[in-house]
């Protein structure tokens, strides 16, 4: 593994490592890192503010366990990309904005605030972005209803 | 936004070939706020994705963008094969790196053909989508196909480029290069193009960072970001080839890049060619028994920047979760930088300088009769009219 990473990854347990529950190295280059929702915050700016990682895009499903979201960022110089991955409970889905960090992550939320009904904490806009005023609200079309 | 007034353009306007709304808020003849709508046409296609099976999908990703339509198979096959641990042949490798290429070629023709439109500088449209259309024509004889070429599959490619067609493509792109000389320095040299974009639509290198754009769009703006550098897929660390970047962030140093970019893309398309010749005809592609549980990240540098491509599987035929990430997603949001402060004649050149992609492709074709009504020609009618338009085009290289 490149070293710069593994200084990333040593780092990353180092400076939060409570909150880190778990990471998963798949190879060299995708590591993915499972945290609590409370620690988004903090930890995806120390990513992009002292790493200088890339925010690339946030994708979100609805599980068993209630609602997921991968937080994608990238390390472009050395082609590693890093999923934060959160777990929300169903009945209660919000997490906090990242858009104070960067306003990358604007769209993005605005988008799984629309199709899974994700509240987004501090958000400064949380208007509809793909389907403004030809949906019905309250109806959240990612959404499934996963098998007990 | 007070007693400002607004200009809309849009959701149909000449301006851009796909409906949106923007909403300039003006202040005499300055831009002083911009709002917009988008999902005119949003298909759910990530939500589609969850019907189709694996090798469907390739179809289907290919048809999120008409213009980068090699551009998302590619990045949803590096995702796929990231998951299924699958490492395809040389000659797959070339062979999508060749599409790849050519796809950023005829984009960024058509792109400066449409800033020349945009400046009302027609000459420029005419000449260069002029020159593009030998680009398109080596689309078809290669694929069959002008545009969604379909080459891309699970484990490799579907179409060998056979190895007596290379003098042929050699010979196309010798013959564009003076073209493509001619058109930079049309655009380079000409005191009214810089005049129109020297110092407009400026985006800083912290704006850059601050939205997540990618593509030209931030290279342009001295962020050297590629992925075809920074994390190498299919041939790109078998050649050489280098980033282009630019440090005024305006939208003649986008223009630029652009330009240069195809001369690099020109040089990779040689290099494989050259490849090619030495690898045995025909080995394009592994089998692909199952796709196993598991997650994949995968992305592309699209002609306007990074596709990119998440996958949930569970060990089924079909995507648990997919999310595409298309580059114009994140370099629209730049408008708010790039446009506010600018005078709603520069408003316009800003908006079109990030080459945004509302990706819509939805078309049919059918031809009636003015007088009876009646249908002339259908898809079945039109289909072989195209394939004997392919065919001619083989039998004149």
């Amino acid at each position: 593994m490149n070293p710069e990473i593994k200084n990333i990854i040593e780092d990353l347990k180092e400076k939060f490592d409570p909150e880190i529950l778990n990471i998963t190295e798949k190879n060299d280059k995708r590591v993915t890192v499972d945290i609590p929702g409370k620690a988004i915050i903090n930890i995806s700016q120390y990513l992009y503010h002292d790493r200088h990682f890339r925010f690339i895009i946030a994708s979100a499903l609805e599980t068993k366990k209630g609602f997921e979201i991968y937080y994608h960022f990238s390390f472009d110089r050395t082609g590693l990309i890093m999923n934060l991955h959160v777990i929300l409970p169903a009945e209660k889905p919000e997490i906090e904005s990242l858009t104070g960090s960067f306003e990358g992550a604007n769209w993005i939320e605005r988008e799984m605030h629309e199709i899974l009904g994700i509240n987004f904490l501090n958000h400064p806009n949380l208007e509809k972005l793909i389907s403004q005023g030809n949906w019905a609200e309250g109806v959240y079309p990612y959404r499934k209803k996963p098998l007990s | 936004m007070g007693n400002k007034k607004i200009i809309p353009i849009g959701p149909y306007h000449p301006l851009q070939e796909e409906p949106e709304l923007f909403k300039l808020y003006c202040d005499g003849e300055i831009v002083r706020d911009i709002k917009w709508e988008t999902g005119y046409n949003h298909r759910g296609i990530e939500k589609l994705s969850e019907s189709k099976t694996f090798d469907q999908v390739f179809f289907l990703v290919e048809r999120v963008c008409g213009i980068c339509s090699t551009s998302h198979p590619f990045a949803f096959a590096n995702c796929i094969e990231e998951i299924a641990n699958v490492e395809i042949p040389d000659r797959a490798k070339y062979i999508r790196s060749i599409i790849g290429e050519m796809e950023r070629i005829h984009s960024h023709l058509l792109w400066v053909g449409l800033a020349g439109h945009f400046l009302g500088y027609n000459t420029v449209f005419m000449w260069v989508w002029k020159y593009r259309e030998p680009i398109l024509d080596l689309f078809e004889i290669i694929t069959g196909n002008r545009n969604s070429y379909a080459m891309f599959k699970l484990g490799g490619v579907r179409r060998d480029i056979p190895n007596h067609l290379i003098p042929s493509i050699r010979k196309i792109l010798a013959e564009f290069i003076p073209k493509l000389d001619l058109i930079t320095g049309a655009v380079m040299d000409d005191p009214v193009i810089h005049a129109r974009t020297k110092g407009v639509g400026v985006l800083t290198k912290e704006d850059i960072i601050d939205f997540a754009a990618v593509g030209p769009t931030a290279r342009a703006s001295g962020v050297a970001i590629d992925v075809r550098k920074d994390d190498p897929y299919a041939a790109y660390p078998l050649v050489n080839w280098k980033v282009i970047t630019a440090e005024e962030g305006d939208v003649f140093a986008k223009t630029e890049v652009r330009l240069l970019e195809m001369y690099e893309s020109v040089s990779i398309i040689e290099q494989c060619l050259d490849k090619l010749e030495h690898i045995k005809e025909g080995e394009i592609d592994v089998k692909v028994k199952n796709v196993p549980e598991g997650m994949g990240t995968g992305h592309a540098e699209a002609p306007r920047g990074e596709v990119f491509h998440f996958m949930i599987t569970d060990g089924g035929y079909t995507p648990v979760r997919h999310k595409i990430r298309a580059p114009s997603y994140v370099n629209i949001a730049t408008f708010k930088k790039s446009c506010v402060g600018q005078t709603i004649s520069d408003a316009t050149i800003s908006l079109a300088a990030v080459d945004p992609c509302y990706c819509c492709t939805e078309r049919m074709a059918m031809v009636y009769d003015y007088f009876t009504k009646k249908p002339l020609m259908g898809t079945r009618e039109l289909l072989k009219l195209s394939h004997e338009k392919t065919e001619n085009i083989r039998r004149r290289i």
